[in-house]
């Protein structure tokens, strides 16, 4: 496996200005607002599901009693919202594929 | 939301572009995270959250039909998770 890099917003950007020619700023924005509105359904309880890619899905997990690992005093966990992603199996196929 | 919902938002608000020019804007970034986790490397989002992958162990797996024993390879999963920002977002922190 050779090492490659991470993937940032701003490598998502140059590849969007050099592959559709819009703008620097403009591709920067539009990276910004995929996420936008991915994070806005979400925040309203919507699951994102994104064919040929994945699905983000939301749970909700109820209280339930931890421990401080470093003292094992025991402490309730709140109950919360957790986002797990489910990969397509398209994702799958090309990361097991490699390419 | 569904990717279609996701690009009829950023067709409304771009109404300079063509819808067909959202579309493959998405596709890019869709694609791009996709290729990078093929090639091993992880994606970071900050405040959304960060794609990776991980090893899986060979196992032996069974067929559920027949109950024959299987050997199911080592393999490479796809993984995220969520940023804190995100985490904070989605409990109204």
């Amino acid at each position: 496996m050779r090492s490659v890099g991470t993937l940032t917003r701003a490598d998502l950007a140059d590849t969007v200005n050099q592959q559709v020619g819009l703008s620097r700023a403009d591709s920067a924005q539009m990276v910004e607002s995929i996420l936008g509105h991915m994070t806005d359904a979400m925040e309203n309880g919507e699951n994102v599901k994104i064919s040929g890619f994945g699905t983000f899905l939301l749970r909700d997990k109820g209280e339930r009693i931890g421990r401080n690992p470093k003292t094992g005093v025991e402490v309730p966990i709140t109950p919360r919202r957790v986002l797990t992603f489910r990969a397509s199996q398209m994702m799958k196929d090309r990361i097991i594929a490699g390419n | 939301m569904i990717r279609s919902e996701l690009i009829q938002k950023l067709a409304d608000e771009n109404s300079d572009m063509k819808p067909e020019e959202v579309e493959k804007i998405v596709d890019i970034f869709f694609n791009q995270i996709t290729q990078r986790l093929a090639e091993g490397g992880r994606v970071e989002l900050r405040g959304f959250g960060a794609f990776s992958t991980r090893e899986r162990a060979p196992r032996k797996g069974r067929n559920p039909r027949t109950g024959e024993s299987v050997d199911v390879p080592a393999k490479r999963v796809p993984y995220f998770k969520a940023g804190k920002e995100m985490h904070a977002r989605l409990n109204n922190g």
